[in-house]
């Protein structure tokens, strides 16, 4: 291996394991794309120096220049160690909710955490941001949900990486939270191979969130409804928390040691194994399983550890 | 009659209730006799073109429906169906 210049040439590139042990399918084999393998720990190091990169670009960054984004964890770890590199401050908003580890992660880099009301989930997050980034007009916010850099991380990268690595595939399954990763790599794939199925994950978030009103104040990513996210999926499914969890900790059994969004990613995988006779299904292991050790996910109880996660942003 | 979970934002459409059974064998159907049996509830979940509203997800066994037959969805007997309100989801 050569030598690299930059932890940012780290980014990418991220291997693809067989788990089919745990296919329900014997004539289905599941991989799983392994992004925890990036140096933030996640896919988002993928789109936060996308993102960064394209603003650079276009000279919208000056040099120290502030940015702000709302955040789960990932996207927020990723910019924190892109901006760390590159020189630039940052504020995260982050729900109350997460992981403690999220947060220490944005901090160790530098970035400064904001917290957005737990009850309201990204959400409550994605709001404040929109807030604080109109009352800032000094800040740079790349929104991470309206920026086409996010999906084009996907088109140019992750996208290619599993076409060169699994040109069997046949369906791809992923987390949706902004729709950038199914977005990018369901238009590589299935402009390279049209007979590519792909499968969007949620988690129950709809009706947890709290400070609706009504549902006009619903929101779906710009980026989704720009890029005809509606038109390019081929199934959405829900997967709760608790099969999130058990397919989690399978996984860890074979060991790959994922977050818990990797379950939800699993389950539909298998869901898909169920209802096709024969394929090649890769699925997208967003993060490792680092950043949810304080949540007893593999070591508590089942009952306990669903119950808590019910009430925790993990997507 | 297949059980039809309402969000938060619908209970107090339907007298507090969390889940109602209602008649119809397809998606549609079962959205139209829900907005007959509770009036607060018209325009919120088709719109006047006869669309589902855009903010509102709508899952058959826990798949939205807007990617099997969208509101030709065919409904079974011992089915469950939920509607979720759209929100920015995930993993930011």
């Amino acid at each position: 291996m050569p030598v690299l210049a930059s932890v940012l040439d780290l980014i990418g590139n991220t291997p693809l394991v067989d788990v089919s042990a745990l296919s329900p399918n014997p004539n289905v084999r599941i991989l799983a794309k392994l992004e925890g393998h990036n140096p933030g720990g996640s896919v988002k190091d993928r789109i936060a120096l996308s993102m960064i990169e394209d603003a650079e670009q276009k000279g919208v960054l000056a040099p120290g220049a502030t940015l702000i984004e709302p955040s789960s964890g990932n996207t927020g770890i990723g910019m924190a160690l892109v901006c760390r590199l590159k020189g630039y401050k940052l504020k995260i908003v982050l729900p109350g909710n997460v992981s403690v580890e999220r947060r220490q992660l944005i901090e160790l880099w530098g970035a400064e955490v904001i917290d957005s009301p737990a009850e309201q989930g990204s959400n409550g997050a994605v709001r404040m941001a929109q807030l604080l980034s109109s009352a800032h007009p000094e800040w740079t916010f790349l929104y991470q949900y309206g920026n086409l850099a996010n999906p084009r991380a996907h088109y140019d990268g992750t996208g290619p990486e599993i076409w060169r690595d699994c040109p069997e595939i046949t369906h791809f399954v992923a987390g949706l939270g902004t729709s950038g990763t199914l977005l990018g790599v369901g238009r590589f794939l299935k402009e390279t191979n049209p007979q590519v199925q792909v499968w969007a994950v949620e988690p129950p978030t709809g009706d947890t969130v709290q400070g609706l009103r009504n549902l006009d104040d619903g929101y779906i990513p710009p980026i989704f409804a720009e890029l005809g996210g509606a038109d390019l999926l081929d199934r959405k499914t829900v997967v709760g928390p608790r099969d999130s969890i058990e397919w989690t900790r399978r996984l860890a059994d074979l060991g790959v040691f994922a977050g818990i969004s990797s379950g939800a990613a699993l389950a539909g995988a298998v869901k898909c194994a169920n209802a096709i006779d024969r394929g090649t299904i890769v699925f997208v292991s967003s993060d490792g399983g680092w950043k949810y050790l304080s949540t007893g996910a593999w070591t508590d109880e089942l009952d306990v550890v669903v119950e808590r996660t019910r009430r925790m942003t993990y997507f | 009659m297949p059980d039809v979970n309402l969000p938060t934002l619908l209970r107090q459409h339907a007298g507090g209730q969390r889940s109602v059974r209602v008649e119809g064998a397809t998606i549609g159907e079962i959205l139209a006799s829900l907005q007959d049996e509770y009036p607060g509830m018209a325009g919120q979940l088709v719109t006047a073109d006869g669309e589902l509203h855009k903010f509102v997800n709508v899952y058959l066994n826990d798949d939205d429906v807007r990617y099997i037959d969208k509101l030709d969805t065919k409904v079974y007997e011992g089915d469950t169906i939920s509607i979720l309100p759209a929100v920015a989801g995930g993993s930011l």
